[in-house]
């Protein structure tokens, strides 16, 4: 077999940016500044979104660097990234709507005057 | 794209992929990938489920970062900090196993060795945390009063600090109630609801310090705090009082829903069993790796496999750090 050159320094390189991306989630996540954590877009405060896009970030660089799927054929790629991101992605969005719908049905039940 | 070609040589061997490679992936990887898609959908389902309940109850669900807030060996309110530390150490280990790949590729087996290792013992570094954590969350940190029907009443002082029961509940004459165990009694009786005061030393002990409120589940949505409850109207709350709760376990959570503590629980306890048994996974390569395994097969593809799972076990955390601590 040949000898595969090395990638050290890419591998670090994103060892820094994985870092940086969990650095300013904490950061963020101590100090919750007032204007994103108490606004609200599309369901959730504008902090969340933020966490979440960073997350997804982090997800991306994990699967496509760490777990080598930017190597891998496209189409043994999409056959693992393709289906699961859909099934998600479908799961996610069914359940929370219906978490919405049973809150909105159940919350007036609850008392709070005591 | 060669690395993928090149790595076995199975010709003829059934068993191992054959000589056949759909999709330009050995069998092994392929197989491996296919496993962490459908253990991905797994955790989905459990985050999904997570998700389901909190928006259920977004009325009402703990804040993490009141949940949250010990680190070893110091007191005080420190939330995030610890975890973050957690989520470190576990990039950190997928960043060495890596690098074992790495290595493994040009053949250097004393680096596949060392890198191995390290991601070994950052594996039972994170393993080690993760228990301190549940063994925190299962002490719990203030206790507080469970109503009849199911809501937490926890205890505040004038600023909005929370204060623990023992600060404000005075010991009965006789002290506080010991917990019975087999050694200290009756043989055959176990103590099953053990709790240190009833509620009726609760109620006395918050009538006896007037600069106490107490603080409802109730999460106002503009402010993001919990609604708190002046003194003098507590009594209507307290009246309906049923336990004392300290801790979190399976039916109860001095911290709010207890769906919250059975989700966390489960969720992480699940991320757990799947560190310890990459831990495992990884101790086997690790000593394959020494013995020269890989070195007579001619290439070291099964490093890259476990390091595909372990990187797997750090993506998950990714997500589970997000959800339980973060949003």
């Amino acid at each position: 077999m040949a000898h595969a050159e090395s990638h050290k320094a890419f591998i670090w390189k994103v060892f820094g940016i994985l870092s940086l991306i969990t650095a300013v989630e904490v950061i963020l996540g101590i100090v919750k500044p007032d204007a994103l954590y108490l606004g609200q877009i599309l369901g959730t405060s504008p902090l969340n979104w933020i966490f979440i896009i960073l997350t997804l970030m982090k997800a991306y660089a994990i699967t496509w660097y760490f777990m080598h799927m930017a190597d891998e054929k496209a189409s043994f790629r999409r056959a693992v990234v393709w289906p699961t991101v859909f099934l998600i992605i479908y799961l996610v969005t069914l359940l929370l709507i219906e978490g919405s719908y049973l809150h909105d049905v159940l919350s007036p039940l609850v008392k709070w005057d005591y | 794209m060669e690395a993928n070609y090149a790595a076995t040589n199975n010709e003829g061997k059934t068993w191992d992929g054959g000589s056949a490679k759909p999709l330009g992936a050995s069998y092994g990887k392929m197989m491996m990938w296919f496993f962490i898609m459908s253990d991905a959908l797994t955790f989905s389902g459990f985050l999904a489920a997570y998700g389901l309940m909190r928006f259920k109850f977004i009325d009402t669900w703990p804040i993490a970062d009141e949940v949250f807030t010990h680190i070893p060996f110091i007191h005080g309110d420190y939330p995030m900090y610890y975890v973050a530390f957690m989520s470190f150490v576990l990039i950190f280990s997928s960043v060495t196993m890596v690098l074992a790949v790495d290595a493994g590729k040009q053949m250097k087996k004393a680096t596949v060795a060392f890198y191995m290792f390290l991601t070994i013992l950052g594996g039972i570094i994170f393993v080690g945390s993760q228990a301190w954590e549940w063994n925190t969350f299962i002490k719990g940190s203030y206790g507080a009063v469970k109503l009849n029907d199911g809501k937490i009443i926890q205890f505040v002082d004038s600023n909005g600090h929370k204060v623990a029961l023992e600060d404000f509940v005075a010991a009965t004459p006789y002290g506080v109630r010991e917990e019975h165990t087999r050694d200290k009694g009756l043989w055959f009786v176990e103590d099953n609801n053990y709790k240190e005061y009833t509620v009726e030393q609760v109620i006395a002990g918050f009538k006896a310090h007037p600069e106490l409120s107490i603080v409802t589940e109730k999460l106002n949505h503009e402010t993001r705090e919990k609604q708190i409850v002046p003194h003098a109207e507590a009594f209507g709350f307290l009246n309906e009082a049923k336990t004392v709760v300290k801790g979190a376990n399976l039916k109860e959570n001095e911290y709010g829903n207890t769906l919250f503590g059975d989700f966390f629980f489960f969720i992480t306890g699940f991320h757990g069993f799947h560190v310890i048994s990459g831990i495992v996974l990884n101790i086997i390569i690790f000593f394959n790796v020494l013995l020269g395994t890989y070195e007579r097969r001619g290439h070291y593809e099964m490093v890259e496999k476990v390091g595909l799972y372990w990187h797997f076990v750090d993506l998950v955390w990714v997500f589970v750090f997000t959800f339980f601590y973060l949003v």
